[in-house]
């Protein structure tokens, strides 16, 4: 199995199958306790030898010299590294098996991406090289804009922002600047309650007021009342399709056709564009602008083992507001980065830059990779299998855990299920401990909102037939303990390198600084 | 002293002119443990239906809306340092705010202890 800790040893239990046996260093075979780094610390040990400098710099620092000593942990770099990897071997990632967390696509990451991310022409560039010097760079960028207009149906796109909350900042500031350009000053964004929670604080945060939309029985953005609310003060609406209840908005052209002809725009989020990639164009279906997750829909590393990157997708009508910098082939076949707006410019009313430079180079040139080593045939079958894989996991669980939209028709890309029916004291969050025991990565859990108790579960297509029963398999059985009320599953996880956390007094009394002895 | 509920799970006490707001046992319940409360500023102008008030939670966090229009005169400031009075005293020690009511005709929108008991028993 693929659990990496199948025993389920920990160093203070002392012992486990052999009961009568310790080792000296509290340590067992591969299993590993580590301290802090500060702990191990010695005085005077370092990793680097300085040269001792011609003359001290101290005197010229006159005020600024530090009083305090900086309190750095001295080692050397085997201990380093050491210490890091012992630590690393205590954690899960998606390389150890798999990482069901709804809405974030943790799917795997081919290493042929890796690969071509680490050729030193691609590897060793410096954002301040200038153009002529990196074609090759600019070709990779000009590509991969032109596949995920491709793939979208759309007409622009903005390749600067770094993820998908930035993403939505730019599209919802092109939304702004060309609502500015016709002087119109509407000041209203709907958000339905089946969004991403960032759709909200992202309009916030452009100065639109929220108002919310409810879902339908169904899980489905609520039509009647979104057509209701449409008015001269809209500015637009965000929508997450599929949504956070893993359902497709079917209404989604109606909806996109009524807020055009009530002069709002329609921003979509594409975090979830994995269950509708080669399927389905958003700008067939009415979109203006839409963030594409490069770091879920098209493997590159994240969740802490890379930056994320957010391209904006948009319209034609929302195209000319788009920010600088963005590429163009030149008559002669080669790719132009336009940096500052000219008369010549495609973007005359560009509302400014998203970042400093172009955008995450390291992510494009995965993320182009995977593009082209799948193909159109192959992006399809991506789509097909996430949304198939989970679909298995819903119709697997039925009778097993509550799927308050299971009777909405099939899932995309992920399967939710509530609460309801476990015994009395036990909750979602017992469940998600469990899964540590049996050596999964938790699913999200508490979201979305609208859903009591909410688990998402999100197996991408990463994930075989056997693999996905396996995980099943856990499931059903955490289940059935939760609605048993097996008093075990209230203090798991029993196997992890930690117990359960008092989640409540971390955020209450977090202990964020290393005091040495001194109690926090 | 009357006690008034909404449907978003807040309760008002009302003296003259002047209410008492915090969210009922049955919401911080459903929240969990809370773990920070983000409370309104002395003298800011709420509106009926705005939230001048978060709860944070283990699970989430939520707005408390105003149940009536007003002017906020205190915030109950025990919180920043137990947040936990939400969860063992959500209808006494663990109100929120106080405020002057500007139309007290809002009121006649809420409801009484038996209907909020309910509407809860309802959901």
């Amino acid at each position: 199995m693929n659990a990496p800790n199948a025993s389920g040893w920990r160093p203070e239990m002392g012992s486990a199958d052999a009961a009568d046996q310790v080792t000296a260093s509290g340590d067992r075979a591969l299993m590993l306790e580590e301290p802090l780094i500060f702990e191990l610390a010695a005085p005077g040990t370092t990793g680097v030898d300085f040269d001792p400098p011609a003359a001290s710099p101290l005197t010229s620092l006159g005020k600024f010299l530090r009083k305090d000593p900086l309190a750095l942990p001295g080692l050397s770099e085997p201990e380093t590294v050491r210490h890091y990897t012992r630590l690393s071997r205590q954690n899960y990632a998606i390389d150890l098996g798999p990482f069901p967390l709804g809405s974030c696509t943790m799917k795997h990451n081919p290493r042929l991406n890796e690969k071509v991310a680490r050729l030193p022409g691609f590897a060793d560039l410096h954002p301040l090289s200038p153009q002529q010097a990196v074609p090759g760079a600019l070709e990779v960028i000009n590509q991969l804009a032109f596949w995920l207009i491709e793939l979208t149906g759309m007409h622009g796109v903005a390749m600067s922002p770094k993820a998908g909350a930035h993403g939505e900042l730019c599209g919802v500031l092109c939304i702004k600047a060309a609502l500015q350009a016709r002087g119109d000053d509407r000041k209203v964004m709907l958000v339905p309650e089946s969004a991403h929670g960032t759709n909200p604080a992202t309009a916030a945060f452009a100065g639109f007021a929220i108002e919310n939309i409810p879902a339908n029985a169904e899980g489905r953005v609520d039509l009647a009342a979104l057509l209701a609310r449409l008015g001269p003060d809209v500015a637009g609406v965000m929508i997450t399709n599929p949504n956070t209840c893993g359902l497709f908005e079917r209404d989604m052209k109606a909806i996109s056709d009524a807020v055009h002809a009530a002069g709002g725009y329609v921003y979509c989020d594409g975090a979830n564009f994995n269950a509708i990639v080669g399927k389905v164009r958003p700008g067939d279906l009415g979109i203006d602008a839409m963030h594409i997750n490069l770091h879920k829909t098209f493997s590159t590393p994240h969740g802490g083992g890379g930056p994320g990157s957010g391209p904006v997708v948009l319209s034609k009508a929302l195209s000319p507001f788009g920010p600088l910098p963005y590429t163009v082939r030149e008559a002669d076949g080669s790719v132009r980065l336009v940096e500052e707006e000219d008369g010549a410019s495609e973007h005359p009313q560009g509302f400014g830059r998203m970042a400093a430079f172009h955008g995450q180079m390291g992510m494009f040139t995965r993320a182009l990779a995977y593009i082209l080593s799948h193909g159109a045939d192959g992006l399809r079958q991506v789509a097909e299998d996430a949304v198939l894989n989970a679909n298995y996991v819903l119709r697997s669980l039925d009778g097993e855990l509550d799927a308050p939209f299971g009777a909405s028709g099939p899932c995309m890309h992920e399967a939710l299920f509530s609460d309801a029916g476990l015994a009395d004291g036990f909750s979602t969050l017992d469940i998600a401990k469990g899964l540590i025991d049996e050596g999964f990565h938790p699913m999200t859990v508490y979201f979305p909102l609208v859903v009591h108790g909410a688990m998402l579960v999100e197996p991408t297509e990463t994930e075989s037939k056997a693999g996905l029963d396996r995980f099943i398999a856990s499931l059903r059985s955490l289940a059935q303990r939760a609605k048993q009320g097996d008093p075990a599953l209230k203090s798991a996880p029993h196997f992890a390198p930690r117990r359960r956390l008092d989640e409540t007094q971390a955020a209450r009394k977090p202990v964020l600084v290393w005091k040495g002895d001194q109690p926090a | 002293m009357p006690r008034y509920f909404t449907q978003d799970h807040e309760w008002i006490d009302v003296d003259g002119d002047t209410g008492t707001v915090g969210i009922t046992d049955y919401a911080q319940g459903q929240l969990g443990d809370i773990t920070f409360v983000e409370l309104p500023e002395a003298g800011a102008a709420v509106k009926k239906g705005d939230a001048p008030c978060v709860v944070d939670s283990v699970k989430a966090a939520s707005d408390v809306y105003a149940p009536v229009s007003g002017t906020v005169i205190e915030a109950n400031g025990a919180l920043d340092s137990e947040p936990e009075l939400v969860n063992t005293d959500a209808e006494g020690s663990g109100w929120l705010f106080r405020l002057t009511l500007s139309d007290p005709g809002e009121l006649d929108g809420l409801m009484d202890r038996a209907a909020y008991d309910g509407f809860v028993a309802g959901l």
